[in-house]
């Protein structure tokens, strides 16, 4: 076994950047199960996988591209869930992979062939650049800044959604910029672990930390902490095994979650 | 009674449509200090829409609603599923939305009656003892109106009983007025002051004698509607339609039937 591998600056580049992406697929994760919302991040992640199409199409950022569909897809589920004729995650099952279907095509018929782009579906973390490593890092900032400042206002919605609004918590603001906070994620998660990853590496760490938080913030810590775990254990395993980077980082976290299964729950 | 203050809260002519149905039509309800208000009705008579509606969480479509200026509101919701997701203690509970300090926490909880469980885990709260959190917590922000959306929900017949004796007491001891949906006939009557009959209208209201005599709450509540109090059995059946208007006279009758 060569481990020479773990110094290669490509590696280390892989380290960072999956780290700033788990210090905020933690406690974005933690809100998705808390809110029950994670059908909703696996929309909001094949509607970026349309948006890299279109991207691809237009010739601009793919990044962009899937931020921009993001947030457009949530606006419409956001206006779609008040009509009563199809049930809430009937809708997310039909726009979820419309989504999905549309963006295949387009980006298949935009380069050619989808299989030269399994790297969005399953992530590519090992070809970062320093730029990309920069970038995540500061979104990954940036997004941890914006749910600080909402966290009081985010639980009490997770908790109570009417209560809160009763208690003068401005409902929708915070859904609103929550699930811009979301759209951005899925844009950075997504040359880590690929679209397809995206909610596995925000749920299941955050499922992981339930087992060992006894508040809110406590579970956010260990869901950050068991995210930075199977991101580090991820990349090892692919380095010194030659598996594919994203679906090892998820692996891990659901080996760590088992592992938490052990611990009888007390809190 | 005088009414020298003016209502807590008021509502005028408050009408909610949802799409070509009426969920609340021409509803009149005012609260006032030391007042308790109790909403009784069949499953789907727009009972906790109307609480909603008042506390500005859902818009009406018509009507409006006035408050006391800078009113403090303390509102316990129907349903409050305690999901296992979240960790959240009794003490985390109470204070979401409102800070306050540790001998704060042990008073309104003592006043409730469940000082004990200031750290215990909210999913392993009883029935009763979720509720009481609840009304520990709305009772925190030293609220001027209470409002109660089937506060005994969950709960056994013992408990129940506590918990009306436990809400009469804190309307003795803090003088705030109280908006109550219930189910609850027997306590309901024993403990408000003005009983509101609303099946999406305002069928009758009043005074609980009076309203227990009308015929409109026969209707609403079944032919043993008069021997209610003696033993009060869970039947809604309502069949508005196929009666007409009868005449009474011992209490308000409410205007504006459309049958």
């Amino acid at each position: 076994m060569n481990l020479s591998i773990l110094s290669e600056p490509f590696f280390i580049r892989a380290l960072l950047a999956g780290l700033g992406v788990a210090i905020v697929a933690g406690p974005i994760g933690c809100f998705i199960v808390w809110r029950r919302m994670a059908y909703f991040g696996e929309t909001l992640a094949h509607a970026g996988l349309l948006g890299v199409g279109v991207g691809l199409l237009f010739n601009v950022s793919i990044t962009l591209g899937a931020v921009v569909a993001a947030i457009l897809i949530a606006f419409l589920l956001l206006a779609l869930k008040r009509q009563q004729q199809v049930a809430t995650d009937t809708l997310l099952g039909i726009l979820s992979h419309t989504a999905l279907a549309l963006g295949i095509i387009t980006i298949g018929l935009v380069t050619g062939a989808v299989t030269g782009h399994l790297d969005i579906l399953f992530g590519d973390v090992l070809t970062v650049s320093r730029n990309d490593v920069i970038t995540i890092w500061i979104g990954a900032l940036a997004v941890l800044a914006v749910i600080a400042y909402l966290w009081r206002d985010l639980i009490a919605i997770s908790v109570h959604e009417d209560l809160a609004r009763a208690e003068g918590v401005n409902v929708q603001w915070v859904e609103l910029v929550f699930l811009i906070t979301m759209a951005a994620v899925t844009a950075f998660a997504m040359k880590i672990v690929g679209l397809l990853l995206i909610t596995a590496l925000t749920v299941i760490p955050a499922a992981a930390a339930r087992r060992m938080a006894n508040s809110p913030e406590t579970m956010a810590v260990w869901s950050i902490i068991f995210a930075g775990i199977a991101a580090i254990a991820g990349l090892l395993m692919s380095a010194l095994y030659g598996t594919i980077a994203g679906p090892s980082i998820v692996l891990s976290a659901s080996f760590l979650f088992v592992l938490t299964l052990l611990k009888s729950q007390r809190n | 009674m005088l009414k020298i203050n003016p209502a807590l809260i008021s509502a005028h002519s408050l009408g909610l449509k949802i799409g070509m149905r009426n969920i609340l039509d021409d509803v009149n309800i005012s609260v006032h200090d030391r007042e308790i208000v109790t909403v009784i009705g069949p499953n789907g008579a727009g009972k906790s829409t109307l609480i909603k509606v008042m506390l500005g969480l859902v818009p009406q479509t018509s009507g409006h609603i006035h408050k006391r200026d800078d009113l403090r509101v303390g509102y316990v919701p129907q349903r409050f599923p305690v999901s296992p997701n979240v960790p959240l203690s009794v003490r985390r509970l109470l204070t979401l939305t409102h800070k306050a300090n540790d001998l704060e926490l042990q008073h309104t909880l003592a006043e409730t009656g469940i000082a004990h469980l200031i750290d215990a885990r909210v999913a392993d709260l009883s029935g009763g003892e979720l509720q009481r959190a609840l009304l520990a917590r709305a009772l925190l922000r030293t609220p001027q109106l209470l409002v109660l959306d089937e506060p005994v929900q969950a709960v056994d017949f013992d408990g129940e009983l506590k918990l009306y004796e436990l809400i009469s007491n804190i309307r003795k001891a803090r003088g705030c007025g109280i908006l109550m949906v219930s189910h609850d006939l027997h306590m309901v009557m024993a403990e408000s002051d003005r009983v509101i009959c609303l099946n999406g209208h305002i069928c009758c209201e009043g005074a609980p004698i009076a309203v227990q005599k009308s015929p409109e709450f026969s209707k609403m509540f079944g032919p043993k509607a008069a021997a209610m109090i003696a033993g009060y059995s869970h039947h809604h059946d309502h069949d508005h339609e196929s009666h007409e208007h009868s005449h009474f006279s011992d209490f308000k009758p409410s205007h504006g039937h459309k049958h």
